[in-house]
């Protein structure tokens, strides 16, 4: 497991050092961030999607309140129990209290990042219950003990040869099998033996319509479904931020996942559950966990707009280059970074900082969330509330007082310039993190303003 | 048209030669080019690294220095963009608000407010534009790669002007060089990674020189190529559009 | 729920939708070109007779062939609806109607309506669908004014045969739904 208590930037340094396995990992993750250019560039009206998705999740975030009372009465009214959970241990104590009401010990899941922020998979350990990750990725990170990397491509930074050995250890593959193709129907086999013994299915949602009380679940491998209609119990945690108001806004937003995910069209499977099948019980979950708190920030609000694409993930040089558990967080990445610091401002206050707001996010995001305006926000708010180092303060305060005066600024300046040219050693050595790996710039012996004073003296 | 030359506080000490060049650039074209002696800085790095509270000083100072130009004209687009976003006076709000809407970058002043459709500037060389993301994306002088719609570019529509150029193509026209601000020191093995990999795109497609809008970026890789002992030079645009034959 | 209304910010009103899809064009053309290129078969077929036909001599015996058509006459398992998901466990192969096709995705919609079993066509190794050719949709804003308000235990939109690219970004078809998609276009 990740170290909880290292920074992003200690993290990223140390995954940093294996330079093939980050050249490979930045790759392949931007030839995901391609392959949505150009399923993107098929859609004339893309901009428009995107904007109008925007829209939508605008109004529902000004109107949520009314839009989960219609979402609960509908889900209701199709003999769907409906709870509601104010943080992340009672949603994990009401999910626990169904299970235990059907006996039940063993229960598959798919893929929930909203169950990865509540920590679900180990709480039901602790109460004895085995809980099975049915989405491959997730299977394979479950299998080797760590949590998902990123939020749509749970392993991304594992190498085939690597789960060619886990699954050899664990499913007891051939040694040395590194096929895709093989492992994956390997995991088939060994999957459909849970989905067949599992009387309880646990699944995230995608999306909630208010107007008719469905959910719907988004998945390529079937694994949603296919545990879903052989479980006696259905049980479904959402955010109470996956509300959409009407079932024709669906167009909208199923239109964007996918391709700003993996650019796809669409996913295999987008089901819509508005009823129980025959006798079953579906249960839905709803989660506030922070979020209704959220909802009063003007700065940071549209946070609550995600629908967890990753496309944010996959345009980040910095998270292409640092990997998803360098952010010790359940959500990485941009939008992880403005979410975490909401969660626990202390533990997550270098997350905000873990970016050059080059801005390539925002204008991926299909929901058009401001993520670098959040991020550059957060920085000031962690910064008032006393997160950042003394000597941060110091060194700052210090700056703005030179920048502030003319003369002490001109004055510093050409100390800096004088030692930078006389002393180099005072600032080529191993305490200055930027010589690390770069050459210091040249020091001109004259500032611009001396060259323009002296040009203006000689011109009169 | 008075102009009020704005000049980053680290071109100011670093980089004179860019300063130099981009008031040649704008006398060349026969306008009144004013150099504000007092000017310090804008306070983005202050304000990019949390501290935007102790931005109060840089900022009536730059109200004080610029409030009297019709326009104001920067070598950087993101301290161009941080003045646009984040001017503030409380002294004189109105000024700071006037202000903001009359800073331009070199490049956007050029294309937009002259509107010049030819150079008299040489440069053979093969040239790698670098997009620096505060001007990309912030201020919009050239078509993200992120959204759908028509491709432009103001800075390239300048450097099409200069003879002898060859602009070389690259694989990722617009990644981040990983400068950042503070984050090129504290989030130093990232930062440089992310600078190698431009690097290298250039080289790759035989650059000779990389240039762009933000001195900043090229302070970043020219450490790096130096450090790697490489050939390829980095070079302000401005210094480009001044390539005059004498 | 009381801080949710207490801290919602001032309403936002509702975009109009004004997006639709482009009729004039080959719909089944780009449907069988998306479909074909997300790894489903597709296969124009003017009776019915030719959907057994293919079934037979693509799936010898022993295959276990499940169909919810009536129709479809040639000595193939009809489905009884009364039955538990897990008898299906082995099912080779699952034929049903789809409703339409969506052009622009290559989906398919179907409803519980359509399965039998709701675990049918995820359960199966091979799944055939059979829509009418002239159903197809450009895009998801036409294929929702279609569904409309309807009510349905279980609605989807499938496109194609299950799949995952986890390992390594290398696709591979067959994860835990089907492992191919057989789609009948008829007249």
């Amino acid at each position: 497991m990740t170290p909880q208590n290292k920074t992003h930037s200690e993290l990223a340094e140390k995954f940093n050092r294996d330079v093939e396995r980050v050249n490979w990992h930045d790759k392949t993750l931007w030839f995901v961030r391609e392959k949505r250019d150009k399923a993107a560039h098929q859609i004339a009206e893309w901009e428009q999607l995107r904007e109008a998705a925007s829209q939508i999740k605008n109004n529902v975030l000004s109107n949520l309140h009314e839009y989960l009372i219609e979402f609960e009465k509908n889900a209701l009214n199709h003999g769907i129990y409906v709870h509601w959970a104010s943080t992340d241990q009672e949603h994990n104590e009401i999910v626990h209290s169904i299970i235990k009401k059907h006996g039940v010990k063993h229960m598959v899941k798919s893929k929930s990042m909203l169950t990865e922020e509540c920590g679900l998979n180990e709480y039901l350990h602790k109460q004895g219950i085995e809980v099975v990750d049915t989405d491959l990725g997730e299977r394979i990170v479950q299998l080797a003990n760590e949590p998902p990397s990123h939020i749509v491509l749970p392993c991304i930074h594992w190498k085939k040869e690597e789960i060619g050995e886990l699954f050899h250890q664990h499913l007891g593959t051939p040694k040395g099998n590194a096929d895709p193709q093989f492992l994956t129907a390997a995991a088939r086999v060994h999957l459909r033996q849970h989905f067949l013994t599992s009387r309880v299915a646990l699944t995230g949602v995608n999306f909630a319509l208010a107007e008719t009380g469905e959910i719907i679940v988004c998945t390529n491998e079937g694994n949603a479904d296919l545990g879903v209609q052989l479980a006696d119990v259905h049980i479904a945690s959402m955010g109470i931020e996956k509300i959409i108001p009407k079932r024709k806004h669906l167009s909208v937003f199923l239109r964007l996942l996918a391709r700003s995910a993996t650019g796809q069209p669409i996913t295999t499977y987008s089901s819509h559950f508005q009823k129980p099948r025959e006798g079953q019980e579906m249960h839905i979950v709803l989660v506030d966990n922070g979020r209704s708190e959220r909802l009063a920030s003007d700065n940071f609000r549209n946070a609550l707009k995600c629908i967890r694409c990753g496309a944010c993930f996959n345009t980040c040089p910095v998270y292409r280059r640092s990997g998803g558990h360098s952010y010790h967080t359940a959500v990485a990445g941009p939008i992880g970074s403005i979410l975490a610091p909401g969660f626990d401002m202390a533990k997550n206050a270098d997350l905000p900082f873990a970016s050059t707001l080059c801005g390539s996010c925002t204008n991926v995001c299909p929901v058009k969330i401001d993520i670098h305006d959040q991020l550059y926000k957060w920085r000031q708010v962690l910064v008032k509330n006393g997160h950042t180092t003394a000597s941060k303060k110091t060194g700052m305060n210090v700056m703005s007082q030179v920048l502030s005066h003319p003369m002490v600024y001109r004055f510093s300046g050409a100390i800096g310039r004088w030692v930078l040219r006389m002393m180099p050693f005072m600032v080529n050595n191993k305490f200055n993190p930027w010589y690390k790996q770069r050459e210091m710039p040249k020091a001109s012996s004259q500032s611009f303003r001396s060259w323009y004073l002296n040009q203006r003296k000689h011109e009169q | 048209m008075n102009i009020g030359l704005f000049i980053p506080c680290y071109i100011d000490q670093l980089y004179p030669q860019v300063g130099i060049a981009t008031l040649q650039v704008l006398e060349r074209l026969g306008l009144s080019v004013t150099y504000p002696a007092n000017q310090t800085c804008c306070g983005q790095p202050m304000a990019n690294s949390g501290f935007e509270h102790l931005t109060q000083g840089t900022s009536h100072n730059f109200v004080t220095n610029f409030s009297e130009f019709d326009y104001i004209v920067c070598p950087s687009g993101s301290c161009t963009l941080h003045i646009k976003d984040h001017l503030h006076d409380e002294g004189h709000p109105d000024k700071a608000f006037s202000i903001r809407k009359k800073t331009f970058e070199l490049t956007e002043f050029l294309t937009d407010v002259i509107g010049i459709k030819k150079l008299a500037a040489h440069f053979p060389h093969k040239v790698g534009l670098h997009q620096s993301c505060h001007g990309l994306r912030g201020l919009g002088l050239t078509q993200m790669s992120e959204l759908m719609a028509p491709p432009f570019s103001k800075p390239e529509s300048l450097l099409n002007m200069v003879t002898g150029l060859e602009l070389i193509e690259l694989e990722r026209k617009d990644e981040c060089c990983g400068f950042g601000g503070t984050f090129c020191v504290f989030e130093e093995a990232v930062s440089v990674k992310m600078g190698q990999d431009r690097i290298a795109d250039h080289s790759n497609h035989g650059a000779e020189y990389i240039t762009g809008v933000d001195m900043s970026c090229l302070m970043h890789l020219e450490g790096i190529l130096r450090r790697q002992k490489s050939k390829v030079k980095v070079i302000h645009i401005a210094e480009i559009l001044n390539s005059v034959t004498k | 729920m009381a801080a949710v209304k207490k801290n919602q910010p001032a309403m936002i009103e509702l975009p109009v939708l004004t997006f639709a899809g482009d009729t004039s064009i080959d719909l089944k053309a780009q449907f069988i070109n998306t479909l074909t290129g997300i790894g489903g078969l597709v296969i124009e077929v003017n009776e019915i007779k030719e959907v057994g036909d293919y079934i037979k001599s693509t799936f010898p015996e022993p295959a276990r062939i499940v169909n919810t058509i009536t129709n479809l006459d040639f000595g193939l398992e009809i489905l009884n609806f009364k039955s538990n998901p897990h008898d299906f466990s082995n099912v080779t192969v699952a034929i049903m109607h789809g409703e339409f096709g969506v052009a622009e995705n290559g989906a398919i919609w179907l409803t519980d309506a359509n399965m039998g079993d709701q675990a049918l066509p995820y359960i199966c190794e091979h799944l055939v669908l059979i829509i009418n050719k002239n159903s197809i949709v450009p895009t998801l804003h036409e294929a929702y004014d279609k569904i409309g308000s309807s009510t349905y235990n279980l609605g989807t939109f499938l496109a194609g045969p299950s799949k995952t690219a986890d390992i390594e970004q290398s696709l591979v078809l067959g994860a835990h739904g089907s492992k191919s998609l057989i789609v009948f276009l008829r007249s």
